[in-house]
Formats: structure tokens, C-alpha cells, sequence
């Protein structure tokens, strides 16, 4: 049985009440006192000079309020980045401007030309639609190679050209791996796309700017994965507004999946219109505006090669990779195809040298950044892609091959610069084996040939870097932000407790889990625990909720907070008991003096903190509150094994998920039920990834797949059942909960397990098929079987 | 543009209401009515995030103009159980963690109430071909399903002990 620590395990979640019954207060639920509405233009030509946009007609429509344009954000700040990669050559990366709203030229389909504030959304959306623009048509720039090709259009005429950055991790092995794989015995190549993808929280994002001219304070209220890196972002670049004249609030925000992290033009326009009209001013995006505003994820084009010994040892890996930025750079889009992409492509094997070249490439789309899993998938799916090849030119069962490279020792230094501090690979394996009934596979697929179809089986391992850190490191990479985490814990008198916390609840459960470490540590009912989160007007400057590090960074905050709450306790029921600190312990929500039955509750000794009448005012201060900021001295690194079954009909190239099964080692876990949930969601994305989803743009960058019609979401009828297990648990060393993160391993473990599967179930067949690109729709596998 | 008079009933409720001819039944609904649980997932009927019951059937409110509505008997979220209270399709998905950031919550409640209606004894399959109008991002759906199952075989056993 997993050792789960929660203080009472599976607890049901406190949030859920209020989402089953309707009364979330979702950020379009919020409505402000004579609030207007904005409806943005936005451009329909990918690639194009801005010469003349005549508002005048529509200023004069019904119940409009002002019409904005690009001119009126000049001296105004632009959308930053939060991440500065540095090339091969020593130069850092091309950064080009980013208005709120475009001036001089559109970029994207999408970027945003004008602003239309009305009475109401209708009122805004028909003054849109009367805005005149006069657009001189450019060539678009939307596949990555020919936008480095000579003489390709420029997506920005001050750069040099559409490269951003060509890195190399780690520039001193190129020439070792070079050599290394001059000299295998076996060398396996395989090119391969990481398809685009579009995130798609079900919750479309909002902004309300609202502005107090009484004050001279602004408040956004936004759907945000993380309030405080917005109010940083957008009030020092973007708005200049100080911090104590910004509050930013996020309050129930449905699904983030990474592209709610970033600062967007919508949120800084918002709060800037609402004080120059001195309104609130709301913006509600539609689905179809979604699609072309929320940074889409993915977007690799890959060459991935693996150096083996006949004996099958991996020797060397090298793999070139062109990875697209979009328009503009997204907050954290330098960062995800680098430092979250490099330094996982060790995976669970003990390969010594390792080369990773990355080229990131300006085109005219949407902007590419953070989508769950955020470069670990594009690393984990190349690998686990190759070694499957791999094994099937030498002639290997592929899972001993894995196993046969597998990590054994802990801490392990790899040689793209992590050190992985636990981990067990043969025993997450193992499990995989027996929950997915590895065994029965043969009988399984027998049964499949019977009705005329192809059964494969796809298995791989993964390892992922959670919980990024830390911030004196993070800074060394080009990190412009620290990445700890922060917790203040209020007590109250009558001993009810406040946990205002830096990370963020989009769907993750920390209303209910995060309760569970705290009760557990004093040894109180959780029910007396509530977080708050989601407010910089009530939460320490915190980072947010990505990267699954809520538990392992923002748990271990709220840990090192409750424990200086504790040890103040403490002294306070020394005085009490008329015995020394040193002497005291905390038990079950009781004050007691060590070998013997003279105690004081917990309430007690916080009535004392507020009514100090009996208490050590001379050593202590009254109350009791306390905050602590915690920077993580490593990553975690969650790792795992999966497998899927897949049926292949030969007629139709229809791809089935039979079974599909989970084995993840996260460290401790708090609520299994919870994990388990994000396990399943992130599989769900996975196969999503893997069978359905594909952000396609044609030749003049227009977006194909801009509505749920044409972009296919992963539906209930798509999915299986999963097996999902978490029982195998090496704690993380240098957290004080033990804890790792699993939040985006389902998404990073599961789409090689289906390209396995699916190449497997057509080998196995006798068909010559070594790779199909995702999404594997009927057509792409049908073509690759009849090819 | 001229407003038309509605009047529906909605949550047992009667309401009159003016409204644009262009206004949805989500709109109407969450603006003039205050009843933010139905919510806005898309713009193409693909969601289900708005989906409610109108005579007896599940409407994705998205789709169906507030005039359409007219006359007509209309369930949201809100009115699925006592204010303050869980039913058993609600108490399945809490018990179950059928959801997670609860955005697409109300209006799959809201379907699984009436499929259960349409199919009291549903097998998984059928499950999942009769939620497939509603998306959701989180929880790859495993848990849904569970918790609609979980609501049917209590949902019997109740009636059959009442029998």
C-alpha cells in the first residue's frame, strides 16, 4: 500500500460544493458597478503593414465609450519576457518589442489592432465590425526552416533576421558526442514533429481593469495561474504602476495547463483603459479569439540520434531541434524549449554525453510558450521514440533495453547539468508490468486479431524536473524572476488558522490538500485550516502554480511557516506551564510538558497570543502569524513507466486506446485522490496530444484549427478507463515533505506510449512502418500502412 | 434594437423578461438572471459548458435563442438540488472527484441528470456516448464517468428499495 501522509488521505474536496452547485466565482461571474466592455480587433492577415486604421465611423455607433489604437499605447510599455537565452556564439537572444496593441505592422493572425470600449459587448462587437483598415499584405513566415532561410520575409524589420537563439547543452561535449557517434557500433536516427497544440482550459480568459480615482489604485482581476508575476510583469514593464497601487486578484479560474501563466496585452489594456475612462473596463474572450490569443504549446521539429554498443549500452545522444516562438516571445517561451527541454533528455538512462542544439524561429502564429508538460514532453516523446527504433533495428526487447540503461545510483549527476536525487526505475517498471497485465498481452491480442484487428503495445519510462529551482541558479540561466514560493499563516484567537499561500488553485484541490499537511503538523481537525489564495492584496509575493510545484515549493513554504508558528506556540505554552520550550511537544493539538500530563490545548496558547494577560511580553510579541519564503535548493524529479494497447483498424487506419496504465513514482503524497485525478487529466491531454489535437496553420497563416470543429478535443467517448498507480515512492530528498509533483506527468509519459503502440500493432502486422508524426489520425496511419 | 417580452420559468420560477432578438439563453440566464453556473465554454455548441434542461431535454444555452425559450420550463445548475444541499449525481461527483477546476462542472451535472433520466441503468459506454457534448480539460474524464455510474446504481437501489 502506498505510504500516503495526508492527515486523513483521500479527504473530499471543500472546493467542489461551491462548482457543483454554481456559485463558483469564476472571473466572468464578477460584474463591477458601471462597468463597460471591450471587444479587441484583431488582425485577419497573417503578415502585414498597418497603414491607416479609421475609427471615426465607428466612435460614433451607439454606446461607444472610446475606440483604442496602437497610437495610444506609444511610451507605453510592451508585453516582457521573462527569460533571456544566451547562443552558442555568446550573444543573447533576439527580443523584439511587443505593443498592447500593434503599431506599424501585424504579426499574426490575431494580433491585436484596436480596442472598442461600449456601454456593452454588443454595442463594442458592432463598432468593431465598422473600423476601417487599410493593411499592406506581406508574405507570411510560418514553417521554421524557410524562416531561416536566406532572403526569407523578416516577422520583425529591427532584427537581424526570424532566429531568435541557436543554443547548444552543453557547448564542451558537441565534439565528444560527435566522435561518440562516429564510433558506435549502432547509430539510430529518427526526425519526428512535436506537433502544435492549443491548451484549451475550458474557462476562456477574462480581464476586468477596474481603477479607484479616489485612491489612484488599480485592481485586475484576471484568470491567472499567478496574480503576483502578473502585477510584477504588467505594473513595472508594461503600466508602470507601482506594486502598493496594484492589486491583482484571480479568483476561481477554470484550468490553466500553463497558458494562464503568462502576462497577456488583454490584461495590461484593461487595466490602463480603466483609468483613463475611469471605469471598470471587462473583457471576455471567446473561444474562437482563444484560439488565436492564448499561447499554443508544442511546436518542435526534431532530429534525434542515439549511439549504442552492440550490447545495446546507450553511448551518446544528439538531437537538433527547431522549436517555434510565434509572433512575439510569450513570459516563458525562451525558457521551455531550453533549460525544460535540455536537461531532461538524459531521461532514466545512463547515457554519458549528450548534445542538445536548439534553434528558436520567429514566425507569423500565434506565440509558443509553457503548455503542460513544457519541453519535458518534447524531450521524454524523442527519446522514448528512439530507443523504441532503436530496438527494433538491433533486435532488442524494448523493455530491456530500458532497463538495461536504467539509473541506478542516487544522488546521479547527468551530463545535461541536473542531479537526480532518488528514484527507482526497475521498480515503477515492475509495477507497470503487473497493473497494465503485461503478462496477457499476447491473449489480448489474439482476441483482436479474431475481429480483424491490430493490436500493438507501446511502453516507455519518463522523468520530469519539477519544481523549478533554484532562484541564484534560475538567475545564472537568464531567469528574470526568483522561483521560491511564500505562505503566511495566521492564527486566530479562538485557534482557527489562515493559510494565505503564493501558489494558485486552478483545479489542482489546495483547498483540501494543503490543509491536510497543516492539521496533521498540529494535529487539529483541517476543517479549522482555510487557504486563501488568488489576491495580492492578501497573499506574501508569491510565484504561482506551474511546473507542478504548488506542493513541493508552495507546501514546503506553508511547512517552514507552521513550523515558526509552532515553536513561538511553544514558548508561549512554556509560560503557561511554567516549564521551559525546550521542554515542551505538540501532540494532537496539545501543549505538553515532556514526561508528564501537565498540558495546554492549542486553543489556549492562541487566546494567550491575543490576550496577553498571562504571557512572556518581555521575550515575545503578542499573535501569532508568521510568513516564510522557501527557494528549493534542487529540482524533484518525478519519474514513472507507461504503457498502452492500442487496436489499429487496417481498413480505416482508426486508432483505439484499449488499455492504457500508469505507474509514477511521486515522492510522498498528501491526497492520492487527488494525485490520481491529475494522473488521469494529464493522460487525457496526452492521448489528446497524441491521437486527436493539431494546431494547423496553411501556407499564408491562417489558422485551420481555430474552433472546437476543427480542433478536436479529447471527448468521453475517446477514452478508456486508466489503471493509474502511485505506490512506488522514493521521497524527495531536500523538501520537507518528500513530496515531487504530478501534475503534468500524465501529459509527458503518455503520447510515446501511444506512437509506440501504434507503430508496434503495424509492425507486428509486417508493415515497414518506424515512426507516423501526431495527431495519428485514420488518415496519417492509413497513409503510413498503405505507403 | 427593439426588445421582444419573454416569459419562461426557470428553476420553478416564473420570470418575464425583455430581451434583444439576438440574446442567448445564456446570456439571458447569466446577465438578466443572475445565474452564473451555466457557463461559456465556446461559441460553436461544442462544449456543453451551458448546457441546461428546457422542456425535459438537455439545450446547450449557447445554441438557443432567449426567444426560443419563450413559454418554455428551464433548469439550470442552480435549481438541480435544495439551496445548500448536494444531490445524488452531486454527491457522486464530490465522493468520485468527477471534477476539477469545476468550470465545466454545471453543465455536465446537468447532462448526466437527464441521461440518467433518458437511460436510468446505463452501461460505460453508453456514459461515455451520451456525456460526449461536453468537453472537459481536466480530469480525462475517468472520474466523470465513475461518478455518473456510481449516481445510477444509487440512484436505483433507492427506487427499487421504495418499490
Amino acid at each position: 500500500m502506498p505510504n500516503d501522509i495526508g492527515h486523513s488521505a483521500s479527504s473530499k474536496r471543500r472546493e467542489d460544493v461551491r462548482f457543483l452547485t454554481g456559485v463558483g466565482n469564476y472571473t466572468d461571474d464578477i460584474d463591477l458597478h458601471r462597468q463597460s466592455h471591450v471587444v479587441f480587433l484583431r488582425s485577419q492577415v497573417a503578415h502585414g503593414r498597418l497603414k491607416a486604421v479609421e475609427t471615426t465611423a465607428a466612435a460614433a455607433m451607439p454606446g461607444v465609450l472610446r475606440i483604442f489604437t496602437g497610437a495610444d499605447f506609444e511610451g507605453v510599455g510592451g508585453i516582457p519576457t521573462g527569460w533571456q537565452i544566451t547562443s552558442r556564439d555568446g550573444e543573447v537572444m533576439q527580443e523584439p518589442g511587443h505593443p498592447v496593441l500593434a503599431q506599424g505592422k501585424v504579426r499574426f493572425v490575431g494580433d491585436m489592432i484596436a480596442a472598442v470600449v461600449a456601454e456593452t459587448e454588443d454595442q463594442a462587437r458592432d463598432a468593431a465590425e465598422a473600423i476601417e483598415l487599410d493593411i499592406e499584405e506581406l508574405p507570411a513566415v510560418i514553417d521554421m526552416k524557410a524562416a531561416l532561410a536566406e532572403g526569407s520575409p523578416k516577422v520583425h524589420d529591427d532584427l537581424t533576421g526570424n532566429l531568435c537563439y541557436d543554443w547548444g547543452f552543453v557547448e564542451d561535449n558537441r565534439d565528444a558526442v560527435d566522435a561518440a557517434i562516429k564510433a558506435a557500433d549502432h547509430v539510430t536516427t529518427l526526425e519526428l514533429v512535436n506537433n502544435r497544440l492549443v491548451a484549451n482550459p475550458m474557462e476562456p480568459r477574462v480581464a476586468i481593469g477596474d481603477f479607484a480615482p479616489g485612491t489612484g489604485d488599480s485592481t485586475l482581476y484576471t484568470t491567472s495561474q499567478n496574480p503576483h508575476l502578473i502585477r510584477l510583469l504588467m505594473g513595472a514593464f508594461v503600466l508602470g504602476i507601482p506594486e502598493h497601487k496594484l492589486r491583482v486578484v484571480a479568483p476561481d479560474v477554470g484550468g490553466g495547463f500553463g497558458t494562464k501563466i503568462f502576462h497577456y496585452a488583454e490584461e495590461a489594456f484593461c487595466t490602463f483603459a480603466a483609468k483613463a475612462l475611469k471605469r471598470p473596463v471587462k473583457w471576455t474572450s471567446t473561444r474562437s479569439e482563444a484560439f488565436i490569443s492564448d499561447a499554443h504549446g508544442r511546436d518542435h521539429v526534431t532530429k534525434i540520434e542515439l549511439a549504442l554498443s552492440k550490447e545495446g549500452d546507450f553511448l551518446a545522444v544528439r538531437t537538433d531541434t527547431h522549436a517555434n516562438m510565434g509572433a512575439y516571445l510569450s513570459t516563458f517561451a525562451p525558457a521551455v524549449p531550453t533549460w525544460l527541454h535540455g536537461i531532461l533528455m538524459a531521461g532514466n538512462y545512463k547515457t554519458p554525453l549528450i548534445y542538445v542544439n536548439v534553434k528558436a524561429v520567429f514566425t507569423n502564429t500565434v506565440p509558443v510558450d509553457a503548455y503542460r508538460g513544457a519541453g519535458r514532453p518534447e524531450a521524454t516523446f524523442q527519446l522514448e521514440r528512439v530507443i523504441d527504433k532503436a530496438a527494433r533495428e538491433m533486435g532488442f526487447d524494448p523493455i530491456e533495453l530500458r532497463r538495461r540503461n536504467f539509473i541506478h545510483d542516487f544522488p546521479y549527476a547527468t551530463p545535461v547539468a541536473v542531479e537526480y536525487d532518488t528514484g527507482d526505475y526497475d521498480a515503477t517498471l515492475d509495477k507497470l508490468l503487473e497493473i497494465s497485465d503485461h503478462a496477457g498481452f499476447e491473449a489480448r491480442r489474439d482476441a483482436s486479431a479474431k475481429k480483424g484487428l491490430l493490436r500493438g503495445l507501446g511502453i516507455n519510462c519518463y522523468i520530469e524536473a519539477c519544481g523549478i529551482a533554484p532562484s541564484n541558479l534560475v538567475g545564472q540561466l537568464g531567469a528574470r524572476a526568483g522561483l521560491y514560493e511564500s505562505a503566511t499563516v495566521r492564527v486566530n484567537a479562538t485557534g482557527g488558522l489562515v493559510v494565505m499561500t503564493g501558489s494558485h488553485s486552478h483545479g489542482q484541490g489546495h483547498e483540501t490538500a494543503f490543509p491536510q499537511v497543516i492539521a496533521k503538523m498540529i494535529g487539529i481537525d483541517e476543517n479549522m485550516i482555510e487557504i486563501v489564495h488568488g489576491d495580492t492584496a492578501n497573499a506574501p509575493m508569491g510565484m504561482g502554480t506551474y511546473g507542478s510545484r504548488s506542493l513541493a515549493v508552495g507546501g514546503s513554504a506553508m511547512v517552514r511557516a507552521t513550523e515558526k508558528i509552532i515553536a513561538k506556540a511553544k514558548k508561549i505554552a512554556a509560560h503557561l506551564l511554567e516549564a521551559s520550550d525546550a521542554d515542551i511537544e505538540l501532540k494532537d493539538g496539545q501543549f505538553s510538558i515532556v514526561g508528564t500530563d501537565k498540558s495546554v490545548a492549542w486553543g489556549e496558547v492562541t487566546l494567550a497570543a491575543y490576550v496577553p494577560h498571562n504571557y512572556p511580553l518581555d521575550d515575545i510579541e503578542p499573535g501569532l502569524e508568521e510568513t516564510a519564503f522557501y527557494d528549493p535548493t534542487n529540482f524533484t524529479y518525478p519519474a514513472g513507466a507507461y504503457s498502452c494497447e492500442v487496436e489499429v483498424d487496417p481498413d480505416t487506419g482508426r486508432v483505439t486506446i484499449e488499455r492504457f496504465a500508469a505507474a509514477d513514482d511521486f515522492g510522498n503524497v498528501i491526497n492520492p485522490m487527488i494525485v490520481e485525478g491529475q494522473v488521469h487529466g494529464g493522460i487525457g491531454q496526452g492521448i489528446g496530444q497524441a491521437l486527436l489535437e493539431g494546431a494547423v496553420y496553411d501556407d499564408n497563416g491562417q489558422l485551420l484549427t481555430g474552433s472546437y470543429m476543427d480542433y478536436a478535443m479529447p471527448r468521453a467517448d475517446d477514452l478508456p478507463f486508466f489503471q493509474v498507480d502511485h505506490s512506488c515512492q522514493t521521497p524527495c530528498t531536500h523538501n520537507p515533505l518528500g513530496v515531487k509533483g504530478c501534475g503534468e506527468a500524465g501529459a509527458i509519459g503518455s503520447p510515446p506510449a501511444v506512437v509506440n503502440a501504434v507503430v508496434d500493432a503495424l509492425q507486428r502486422a509486417g508493415l515497414d512502418v518506424t515512426h507516423i508524426d501526431m495527431p495519428l489520425s485514420p488518415a496519417r496511419v492509413w497513409s503510413a500502412m498503405n505507403s | 434594437m427593439s426588445k421582444m417580452q419573454i416569459k419562461l420559468t426557470v428553476n420553478g420560477r416564473e420570470r418575464e423578461l425583455l430581451a434583444e432578438p439576438r440574446e442567448l439563453l445564456i446570456h439571458l440566464l447569466r446577465e438578466e438572471l443572475n445565474l452564473t453556473g451555466p457557463h461559456i465554454g465556446c461559441d460553436t455548441s461544442h462544449c456543453g459548458a451551458c448546457t441546461v434542461e428546457m422542456d425535459g431535454k438537455s439545450v446547450k444555452s449557447c445554441t438557443v435563442f432567449a426567444a426560443q425559450a419563450n413559454g418554455a420550463e428551464v433548469t439550470t445548475i442552480e435549481g438541480l438540488a435544495e439551496p445548500g444541499s448536494l444531490n445524488v449525481l452531486q454527491s457522486a461527483f464530490r465522493e468520485h472527484h468527477g471534477l476539477q477546476c469545476g468550470f465545466c462542472t454545471p453543465g455536465m451535472i446537468t447532462r448526466a441528470h437527464r441521461l440518467l433520466q433518458e437511460n436510468p441503468d446505463p452501461s460505460e459506454e453508453e456514459v461515455r456516448f451520451g456525456m460526449a457534448g461536453n468537453l472537459c480539460r481536466c480530469t480525462g474524464y475517468q472520474n466523470i464517468v465513475k461518478s455518473i455510474l456510481a449516481a445510477a446504481t444509487e440512484l436505483n437501489a433507492a427506487k427499487e428499495a421504495a418499490e
